[in-house]
């Protein structure tokens, strides 16, 4: 239980515990998996992106295992490069998002008044419209670089992680341990961050990794509508959209990405599950 | 008496936020940069036929005044005409939305209660092989995003395992959904997939809380029987955080299924907003986000009604 | 004996593991007497009051033991006639009222539910009226409209009430009352316990009353039974185990438990009891005990015969002094210490609803003033007003001459230190993320001091409450409550402050926890001449530690003035009706 004789460090005790989980494991592995195939693939891939191999859609071609695409293109050179711009772009709008969001969440949790109010009224806006409908308007309207998806992202994500981190927030203000900080003369930055801030680690793992899911299933699915910034490039999400309606001529071309982000996202899901149940584990055990 | 104050009170506020999620809209598609004008006339477009359309479109005038203009028209129930076909926009979206509510009503009929069930269940075998089996492909399913599990069906049911079901819908201009029954199980399938995972989570959560409580402790420690305890205490306390992810859920299907409408080609107001997005037809954007919009704030007032009927202690402390 | 209780030789496990939680317990208790299963938390007594009705919590097994109720045997029943039996042969009253019962429900139905699990009555009609009859005995209102009350509907002493109806429905033959005055208010308590005792003594029962409070032992049990570490230490007749008790622990209690008529000096006692799974093979209070010996830590005691009714374990038995501390064990020529802080006309309030109304005192330097009242007199609004949390007052508040601002962001750094807050929860008032020494340095490092002069002073505070140095690099999380509390009062004595307001500080600790700090804040206060405001709701520790007391209620100071004539000789009804409900040990036993 309480172990006198050594210093715990309570964030390295938690990720111990998330380790031992089985689940945790499984996840780690599949994703590892994964993102060493996106990051590695691209040297691996025997052909490029948009190179003509043979005819479309054909399989049994020498050289090419799984058959060419809806161009001729190599469909495993194309799924071997695939898989580096949602995994970059997942990334990047997490990180923006979850930070934004949980800087807000807290701000709100702790500030109380008219700022509270402004912000969790705009969540509660953003959040009453869907964030895929966000994204297309967005998009279509300014453009699809990368940083605008990066934004779309970001605008669905925001909103979502505020609301959470401030449910856990609100749990924290209300401790006397904040009202002793405030009697004595911290300043309001000061209690933000050292000492509500840290009490609401492990709810911002778990939505961290829970938008990591989303964001790189966002990503995706806004390529298979055709929304990514490089058109013609490989990319998971536009090759099954791409290869979809040969799909029964062609079917790896469909399968292999589709597996590919089936894998991605239940891999960051498993380890997201295990985040989640230890954190309630503690959560539930601090409760004396 | 209260609760009708309630009521209204939550109305008032759907209504704003339906106001701000317009106005939105609106700054969003006629006050970026991008000249509406020019996308329906094209890049080869004269600058007189461009000032000219402009004006008969009314987007020469300020961006506010346009926006007054369009609200005023709503609430007369002139909802505008499309940019595209000329037609007054009531008129020929209805068959869309009939459709989506199809989907939604169908989808949720099935998967709801279903969850409930299932959470429900998941939570008395807890830990149990059940319990664990149910718990990893539920995760699987939320994870997966839906082309992913839509794609995966079709790859299946449809074309290379499998050849019972048709890979996409086949209708026919201004038909309804239900008239191919068989075209519509496999999105109506994806759609289930994808609500079933977030309710039975929460049912199952809550439903874990509440036999932890001390009233279920107490009313086993009376001899009330096990099955009493379920029904009675359990189950309608379990119900409360439900109502939230339901309705959720629900509304989801309306608007939030562009993946699935786009993947099985079904002809519903996602697919619509879709297109009118990319042709620009502003008209068509404005009033149909602000249908999908008004669907997320009727169910979520239902949704935090029914709470409050539910929940006797918020019931009879209503301010 | 074929009625009342009978509890054999019960064990119960650790789930999966071979560590006891309660072992060897045995208890005997006839109709229509009350036993009192006392001890601190962790001691096991909630494990075995569930026991007896056949119920384990999570993660707790039966080894072996028997529990007769009547002429039945519960712990060999399968499940369905356990059910049967509970609530019908032996019921359960819960400790918190509120939360025992469904708050989605009506409580008429709740009434009404425990009749129709054992077909009490045979018809709706009888059960109905029996529900009535049960609300009389009770003292609840028969109507219709309050029966259809929901929970939330009653306050906290209504809940109890009704826990209590519950339980008598069926008539049962034994009953498990589980600390069911915890956080009623005195005068509410003592309506319950007079409840307990006549519908136990009219109907027969035979009653295990689960409790810390010594006091209310005093009151109302027959019989007690100590228990210590899964154990039970000693058991015997009330007069007996309080004027001559045998074991050694259980006269470390009757030497903590404040008392509102007898003496008053508290004395605590350091350390812990050993939780399952580290109690040693002998004497699990060895350690603590102030005649151990070789003996003792080797073999577990065996129950020895004090004599015809009591019994302790312990080899040492007949060499327990009971320490008898009468009043005036301190030399009452005390001068009065010069005001420091002095209220005048005070009123505060919750966003605009005034709760506090025309409140004046003045706490002088070196001495404590006790506040007291009930829940909900406006003590803690009072006190966290002082203390700079709470801002919603008017009124003058003058420290050493200058008016204190209303927060304490307002106020001068000077004023902000010189008036410390500790608080009431030591489980939620130190950053479970940050180490001991980084809550205590706070206030110094914001002041400007240099980090070696912080850290000493750091250490220069542990020492003063009693924790070793080691303790700066621990987290709170490795603290019992008690040593949190101390840690609480270290930071606010880190500072120097001039006043210290404690806010209920010892109500979540054990007694001989309570004890400890009480004597430790007396000290501190002696040492250091603070000023001290000590807000309780506990009238008797007020005895053991205030010069001065103001007694509150509903907003306003019903009485004030010094400890010994607000508490010997009240003047207002308000005062003598709250000391005359209040239990005491002293009063029990003459």
């Amino acid at each position: 239980m309480n172990k006198v004789s050594r210093e715990p460090r309570p964030f390295l005790d938690f990720i111990g515990t998330v380790w031992a989980m089985r689940r945790a494991k499984i996840g780690v592995v599949i994703t590892g998996l994964i993102c060493v195939t996106a990051a590695v693939g691209p040297h691996l891939a025997p052909f490029t992106a948009t190179e003509f191999v043979d005819m479309p859609n054909s399989l049994h071609i020498s050289g090419a295992l799984f058959g060419t695409d809806y161009m001729g293109q190599d469909v495993w050179s194309r799924f071997l490069m695939g898989g580096g711009s949602i995994l970059f772009l997942g990334a990047v709008s997490t990180a923006i998002g979850v930070l934004g969001g949980a800087m807000l969440g807290v701000v709100a949790a702790y500030v109380k008044g008219s700022l509270n109010s402004i912000i969790m009224r705009t969540f509660d806006i953003v959040i009453a419209f869907p964030g895929i409908l966000w994204a297309l308007l967005l998009l279509s309207m300014m453009g699809t670089s990368n940083w605008l998806i990066i934004l779309a992202i970001v605008i669905s994500t925001v909103p979502r992680v505020g609301r959470i981190i401030y449910g856990a927030a609100v749990a924290v203000v209300e401790k006397d341990f904040v009202s002793a900080a405030t009697a004595i003369g911290e300043s309001r930055m000061r209690i933000v961050f050292r000492e509500v801030l840290p009490n609401v680690t492990s709810t911002l793992l778990v939505e961290t990794n829970l938008r990591f899911t989303y964001s790189i299933g966002g990503i995706a699915s806004l390529a298979f509508l055709g929304f990514t910034s490089d058109p013609t490039g490989a990319n998971w999400g536009t090759m099954v959209q791409e290869n979809s309606s040969a799909i029964i001529l062609q079917p790896w071309g469909t399968i292999l990405p589709v597996f590919a982000i089936a894998l991605l996202t239940i891999g960051t899901g498993l380890i997201g599950d295990a985040f989640s149940r230890v954190s309630a584990g503690i959560d539930r055990g601090r409760n004396d | 008496m209260r609760i009708l104050k309630f009521v209204l009170r939550r109305l008032a506020f759907g209504l704003g936020a339906l106001i701000a999620i317009s106005a939105a809209i609106f700054l969003v598609t006629q006050g970026l940069p991008a000249d509406p004008a020019k996308t329906i006339l094209g890049r080869d477009a004269t600058p007189e036929s461009l000032a000219a359309l402009r004006s008969v479109l009314h987007l020469d005038r300020s961006l506010f005044s346009q926006y007054w203009e369009w609200l005023t028209n709503v609430a007369r129930g002139n909802f505008g005409t499309s940019f595209t076909t000329q037609m007054p926009i009531s008129s020929y979206l209805g068959e869309r939305f009939s459709n989506s509510l199809f989907l939604m009503i169908v989808s949720s009929a099935i998967s709801i209660p279903f969850a409930l069930l299932l959470g429900g269940y998941m939570a008395l075998r807890r830990d149990s092989l059940f319990d664990s089996a149910g718990s990893f492909t539920s995760l699987v399913f939320a994870a997966m995003p839906e082309f992913v599990m839509g794609t995966g069906l079709i790859v299946v049911f449809a074309t290379t395992v499998f050849h019972w079901f048709p890979a996409v819908v086949y209708l026919e201009e201004d038909a309804s959904a239900w008239s191919d029954p068989k075209g519509v199980i496999l999105p109506i399938a994806t759609l289930v997939m994808g609500c079933i995972p977030y309710v039975s989570r929460t049912m199952r959560a809550s439903m874990i809380e509440v036999l932890e409580s001390d009233y279920i402790e107490m009313a086993r420690l009376k001899g009330v029987s096990e099955r009493k305890v379920l029904l009675r205490h359990a189950f309608p306390n379990a119900l409360g955080p439900v109502f939230q992810v339901s309705a959720l859920n629900i509304a989801y299907v309306v608007g939030g299924a562009v993946i699935v409408e786009r993947l099985f080609n079904f002809p519903g107001v996602g697919s619509a907003l879709t297109e009118a997005i990319r042709s620009r037809d502003l008209p068509v954007i404005q009033f149909l986000s602000l249908l999908i919009g008004s669907v997320y704030v009727i169910t979520n007032l239902v949704a935090d009604v029914a709470t409050v009927l539910v929940t006797p202690r918020l019931r009879t402390t209503l301010p | 004996m074929t009625s009342g209780l009978r509890i054999k030789n019960l064990r119960l496990n650790v789930e999966g593991s071979g560590e006891d939680i309660v072992d060897e317990i045995n208890l005997t208790i006839e109709p229509g007497k009350v036993l009192a299963l006392v001890g601190e938390s962790g001691s096991g007594k909630t494990t075995v009051g569930l026991a007896v009705l056949g119920h384990a919590r999570r993660g707790v097994v039966v080894v072996h033991g028997e529990i007769h109720c009547g002429e039945r045997e519960i712990l060999s029943l399968d499940d369905e006639n356990k059910r049967k039996v509970r609530g019908d042969l032996v019921s359960y009253v819960p400790q918190d009222p509120a939360s025992s019962l469904n708050p989605a429900l009506r409580i008429g139905v709740q009434l009404v539910e425990t009749l129709e699990a054992h077909d009490f009555g045979g018809s709706d009609s009888a059960r109905r009226d029996r529900v009535r009859e049960m609300m009389s005995e009770v003292l609840l209102p028969t109507d219709e409209d309050y029966l259809r009350r929901y929970p939330h509907q009653l306050s906290g002493g209504q809940q109890q009430r009704v826990g209590l109806a519950m339980a008598f429905a069926c008539r049962p033959s034994v009953i498990v009352l589980d600390e069911p005055t915890t956080g009623l208010d005195v005068s509410t308590q003592e309506h319950v316990l007079a409840t307990i005792r006549q519908l136990t003594r009219e109907h027969g029962v035979a009653a295990l009353y689960i409790t810390h409070d010594l006091a209310v032992v005093a009151d109302l049990a027959d019989e007690v039974a100590v228990m210590y570490a899964g154990r039970v230490v000693e058991r015997g007749l009330v007069k007996d185990i309080f004027m001559r008790p045998s074991h050694p622990y259980t006269r470390h209690l009757v030497d903590a438990a404040p008392d509102i008529a007898g003496k008053k000096k508290v004395i605590g006692l350091s350390g812990r009891a050993p939780a399952p799974g580290k109690r040693p093979s002998g004497c699990a209070f060895a350690l603590r005990c102030e005649m151990v010996s070789d003996e003792c830590l080797s073999t577990f005691p065996v129950e020895v015969v004090v004599n015809d009714s009591q019994k302790a374990r312990c080899i040492k038995v007949g060499k327990v002094v009971r320490s008898i501390f009468t009043a005036s064990d301190e030399a009452s020529t005390r001068v009065q210490g010069s005001p420091i802080l002095d209220l005048r006309g005070v009123d505060a309030g919750y966003a605009g609803v005034k709760v506090v109304h025309d409140v004046s005192l003045t706490i002088r330097k070196g001495e404590c003033l006790a506040l007291v009242g009930e829940s909900g007199s406006g003590k803690t609004t009072v006190s966290r007003a002082i203390g700079g949390l709470h801002r919603e007052w008017s009124g003058s508040m003058n420290f050493k001459g200058v008016e204190l601002a209303k927060g304490s962001r307002q106020r001068s750094t000077e004023n902000r230190l010189a008036i410390q807050y500790v608080f009431q929860n030591p489980y939620g008032s130190l950053n479970p993320r940050r180490t001991i020494g980084d809550s205590i340095i706070r206030p110094l490092a914001i002041g400007g001091q240099s980090k070696s002069e912080a850290k000493r002073a750091v250490f220069e505070v542990l020492d003063q409450v009693n924790l070793p140095a080691a303790y700066a690099t621990k987290f709170p999380d490795q603290l019992s409550g008690g040593e949190r509390q101390r840690v609480a009062i270290a930071r606010a004595l880190v500072s120097k402050p001039e006043v210290l307001v404690c806010d209920e500080v010892t109500s979540a600790l054990d007694v001989l926890v309570q004890a400890a700090i009480i004597d430790l804040l007396d000290d501190l206060r002696k040492n250091l001449g603070l000023a001290m405001l000590f807000v309780t709701h506990n009238l008797p520790l007020v005895r053991s530690i205030a010069d001065e007391v103001a007694v509150m209620s509903e907003g306003r100071i019903v009485e004030f003035g010094s400890a010994e004539s607000v508490i010997g000789d009240p003047q207002q009804e308000y005062t003598r009706s709250l000391i005359s409900a209040t239990p005491s040990i002293e009063r029990s036993m003459r």
